[in-house]
């Protein structure tokens, strides 16, 4: 990433930004009682969630900040968010 | 070019003028209101073919310029005093943001006690905002620096806020012969303002997003070489000004009878037509090596220029118009820094002089450079009047 001057920041460069340093907490994401209702994907303010095939949802690590909407917004609490470890 | 006998708000506004600004936002404060006074009339009848921005505050002044110049518009905007030290905020967004604004300050005192006559604590307080800040001896100063302000502050290498500071009163409200710039001549030197980067729906950007630990040191890196490599082009601006305008009073400094002097007084701003008059009366009286250094740009300081005017008097004696509490006069403490580590034992001495309208006579003058071998750790505080202290020991 170049500074522009004056740090101004060009339109369409969310995908240079790698905001998954500012990670704390991570989601699992259990797939054991989803219903495949698409709230969490809906819900992700950075657009990372991902639907793998049927009831099966993953999160983009690079981007995911671990703000917890999701699991917060998820109707069956399949989605788990616990401490990044490493 | 025509030469008319105004007054400096009036001659500054004309010179705004024939700028062709887009955007001219400001909040009437004294000792600024004339200048936006007469704008904002010149716009009402047509004079000036802008967009003035009423506004409930100094903070909103500086925020209307912030928004219109990042749109790619040409922006004015004028304050003194708490004005400028409610537009502060805005100031640093200004020039991080690398906009070329240009804010005219009629330099005034600060409160408490409140106090609207002329000193330079308000410029001088928003010293590290980034700005540019150029320093008018007069008022044909004043107005020609306005336009070149413009040139300085747009050119793709310097994109920085420029500060054109002019005491209050002495020459804000003061009348004289001023020539005024033709709108042929301002069309011929200051070319339209066409940045790379402005706000517009094509092409979104974003001003004032966050960088975080890895790139803001970087941004306020290229501020602050921004800010110095600027130099080069007031030096520039000013020579060019000199050809086609046929007008020169210094660029980063002006030297006034220090070839020869022993004694170099050394100051900004209207104070400097003083000191000359003490000089001449020296010179021509008692045949004294007395000599003037002014400091025309204080930010980017213009540290080399500074040190090689004065490095061969025996005697540098600042005078300051505001200062650090705490510390003393911050013009001394520049001029001093430069001297740090060269060959030159010049004795330099601090004055704060002036504060908040006090008269600064060629007597005042007189007693600075005759006394410039009492030498104490303190800048010394001239024309105290001890009667009003209390029997306080000086």
């Amino acid at each position: 990433m170049k500074v522009i001057l004056g740090g101004l920041i060009k339109s369409g460069t969310s995908r240079e930004n790698h905001t998954g340093s500012w990670r704390n907490y991570r989601p699992v994401y259990k797939q054991k009682t989803c219903i495949d209702c698409n709230i969490c994907i809906t819900v992700c303010p950075d657009s990372c969630v991902v639907r793998i095939s049927e009831k099966k949802f993953d999160f983009d690590p690079d981007y995911c900040k671990g703000c917890g909407m999701c699991a917060e917004e998820c109707p069956v609490n399949d989605i788990e968010m616990i401490l990044e470890e490493k | 070019m025509a030469r008319t006998f105004t007054e400096g708000s009036k001659a500054v506004a004309e010179v705004i003028r024939v700028c062709r600004p887009n955007v001219v936002s400001a909040y009437p404060i004294t000792p600024q209101t004339h200048i936006v006074e007469e704008l904002s009339a010149m716009v009402a009848n047509g004079r000036l073919k802008a967009e003035s921005v009423n506004v409930e505050s100094e903070f909103s002044a500086a925020s209307v310029v912030l928004g219109a110049s990042a749109t790619g518009a040409r922006t004015y905007t004028a304050t003194t005093s708490q004005g400028m030290l409610l537009m502060t905020e805005v100031l640093f967004n200004i020039s991080g943001m690398r906009l070329p604004v240009v804010l005219t300050c009629a330099n005034r005192a600060v409160s408490a006690p409140i106090n609207i006559w002329n000193d330079q604590q308000d410029s001088i307080s928003v010293r590290d905002a980034g700005w540019i800040q150029l320093y008018a001896e007069d008022i044909q100063e004043a107005a020609d620096l306005h336009l070149q302000a413009f040139r300085i502050a747009e050119h793709p290498d310097v994109l920085l806020p420029v500060m054109v500071c002019m005491d209050g009163f002495v020459l804000t409200h003061s009348y004289e012969p001023v020539d005024l710039v033709s709108q042929e001549e301002a069309d011929e030197f200051l070319p339209p303002y066409r940045p790379e980067y402005y706000l517009t729906p094509k092409d979104p950007l974003t001003y004032g997003a966050m960088l975080g630990p890895e790139a803001y040191m970087e941004s306020r890196y290229q501020l602050d070489k921004a800010l110095r490599d600027s130099s080069r082009m007031i030096v520039e601006v000013a020579g060019e000004f000199k050809k086609k305008i046929g007008r020169y009073q210094g660029a980063l400094i002006d030297t006034y009878k220090t070839e020869d002097a022993e004694v170099i007084l050394v100051a900004m701003g209207s104070v400097l037509s003083t000191i000359k008059e003490a000089v001449d009366k020296l010179r021509d009286e008692g045949g004294q090596k007395v000599g003037v250094l002014k400091v025309r740009s204080f930010r980017p300081f213009p540290k080399e220029e500074v040190y090689s005017a004065l490095e061969g008097a025996s005697d540098v004696l600042v005078m300051d118009r505001a200062f650090s509490p705490g510390s003393g006069g911050v013009l001394t403490t520049e001029v001093k820094a430069t001297f740090c580590g060269r060959k030159s034992t010049a004795n330099i001495k601090g004055h704060i002089i002036g504060l908040g309208g006090r008269d600064m006579t060629v007597e005042s003058i007189l007693n600075v450079i005759n006394d410039r071998a009492v030498v104490s750790g303190q800048d010394k505080v001239v024309d105290l009047n001890e009667s009003l202290l209390g029997g306080q020991k000086l």
